[in-house]
């Protein structure tokens, strides 16, 4: 009986966090951010661009690179930790605590009730002191695993970071020549372990000049 | 010189020929545009359909440098056939007339006449060039507007920045040109030979489709002989768009990925152009004009 309650305690602390992240992170009705982009994925070769972010409730979320093409991953709009929790239809998992770098990060996971919910897992390592969520690692049925790392600094106190940093699977990349017409390639094979490392990317996100709760127009997400 | 050259440029207009490979890019840019502005969408969704299934890609990716560049991987191959056309004529054409030894009755060398002919070949080329850039650069441009640049390869993806595009095609022509003047001077050379325009213009054509064939062929045993072909080298105008990424895979603005393919593929077609109107001199210089 005292094994049952406590650990029926601890859920519910885990819920209690949740609640708490979630309702720091609902103290913004929308935002609206500059920032720099970093896409690091073995097969693409792109600079540094600069975009601008809109997020507006319950999980509108854009991000435009000024006057250029954008490559984000796939279920991209993950890249904003409100869509992680914002529904309340998901059984709360307390998994302990556990090292996270230098700090010690209370670890819970999310188990979506919905049998149609892409996400089949999220597992949130969340700062207990301050509320935030520091890392999420999501699993889905369509797009694979990814991974997001936060860190926080002036907008903390909205759960907004100053950066992200977004890591995921990718598939292989190769195009046939025929249709790249590249007939003088001659590239070599790729060794497996290069071809493992291939299957990583990662985009990286810093945030500068967040503009929040000021309003965005409906427009700036079609 | 400027007067000769003045000469045999107005031989080269006055002839209807000319206009056919004016005609044929016009009309070969025309219709790739018409079609990707038609259903360039459909074609992009082929294209992407690999990346597109682990990434979200946002812009306006069929813009005026990709068709650009589509169209020069196209027709760069065949410009050369055009080019064929009015170079291997320079001298057989004159011949096939009876008119060489008309015109080597004038008070010039037969050396300083050749150079003359290669000049005014060397500028119809540039010409076609130039004609083929304001078409399928600037219509473009101006048809599909402009953006970043999203080129797909074979094994990897570049994304140029738009401000970091516009000096690679005016590298990628100032090669082309290079090139393209090496053709001229292997139909120049051939034309030496020949009493009638069709036997050095076939011949050229065929060096050229025979080379390029060797050239892409990826069988090893051809491997050994693919960097003394010209035609090796002609699609180093490719390397332009090729970037830079430093050691955290960030592309560095400005960089070419192999500049020093550039330079070698630049000497090996220069050495070529030099060596092939050398010889089309040593020939001429010594040979009995009988028509």
């Amino acid at each position: 009986m005292f094994i049952f309650c406590a650990s029926l305690a601890i859920a519910q602390d885990a819920s209690q966090l949740i609640k708490k992240v979630k309702a720091k992170l609902e103290l913004v009705d929308n935002y609206e951010a500059t920032g720099v982009m970093k896409t690091d994925i073995a097969f693409i070769k792109a600079p540094i661009g600069k975009i601008k972010i809109y997020f507006k409730k319950p999980n509108l979320f854009k991000i435009k690179k000024e006057g250029g093409i954008s490559l984000l991953p796939k279920g991209g709009l993950s890249v904003n930790l409100s869509s992680l929790i914002a529904s309340s239809n998901y059984t709360t998992i307390d998994a302990g605590v556990q090292d996270v770098g230098t700090k010690k990060l209370r670890v819970v996971k999310l188990l979506p009730n919905e049998e149609t919910s892409d996400v089949v897992i999220s597992t949130l390592y969340i700062n207990e002191k301050e509320s935030l969520i520091e890392k999420a690692v999501t699993t889905t049925k369509e797009n694979g695993t990814y991974t997001m790392l936060m860190n926080y600094g002036a907008y903390s106190n909205y759960g907004l970071p100053d950066k992200v940093v977004f890591e995921f699977n990718t598939k292989n990349y190769k195009l046939p020549k025929g249709i790249t017409l590249e007939f003088e390639d001659d590239s070599k094979p790729l060794s497996a372990a290069q071809q493992l490392k291939n299957k990583k990317g990662r985009v990286e996100i810093s945030y500068k000049n967040y503009s929040v709760n000021k309003g965005i127009p409906a427009a700036v997400f079609n | 010189m400027f007067s000769l050259v003045q000469v045999e440029l107005y031989k080269i207009f006055k002839r209807p020929r000319t206009y056919i490979a004016f005609g044929a890019v016009a009309a070969l840019i025309g219709i790739i545009q018409f079609g990707l502005k038609l259903d360039g969408k459909s074609y992009l969704d082929f294209m992407l359909n690999d990346l597109s299934s682990s990434l979200e890609i946002d812009g306006k990716i069929l813009n005026g440098y990709l068709v650009c560049y589509v169209m020069l991987q196209l027709l760069l191959v065949h410009v050369p056939l055009l080019i064929a056309l009015i170079a291997a004529d320079m001298i057989s054409g004159e011949a096939n007339m009876g008119t060489l030894r008309l015109l080597l009755i004038k008070p010039y060398s037969r050396t300083t006449l050749l150079l003359a002919k290669f000049i005014a070949a060397i500028i119809y080329t540039l010409m076609l060039l130039v004609w083929l850039a304001i078409l399928a650069l600037f219509g473009s441009m101006l048809l599909f507007g402009t953006d970043d640049m999203f080129l797909l390869k074979t094994s990897y993806v570049v994304l140029l920045k738009e401000s970091d595009v516009f000096w690679r095609y005016i590298g990628a022509f100032g090669f082309a040109a290079l090139a393209m003047t090496t053709v001229a001077a292997l139909g120049f050379f051939l034309s030496v030979f020949a009493e009638n325009s069709i036997g050095p213009i076939v011949a050229t054509m065929s060096v050229i489709v025979f080379f390029t064939i060797l050239s892409t062929l990826n069988i090893p045993i051809f491997n050994i002989i693919k960097p003394y072909l010209f035609t090796t080298h002609m699609i180093g105008w490719k390397e332009f768009f090729d970037i830079k990424v430093n050691a955290s895979n960030e592309a560095i603005i400005g960089s070419i990925q192999n500049p020093e393919k550039i330079v070698k593929a630049s000497l090996v077609l220069v050495a070529h152009t030099i060596g092939f109107f050398v010889a089309t001199l040593l020939v001429f210089r010594k040979k009995d004009i009988l028509s």
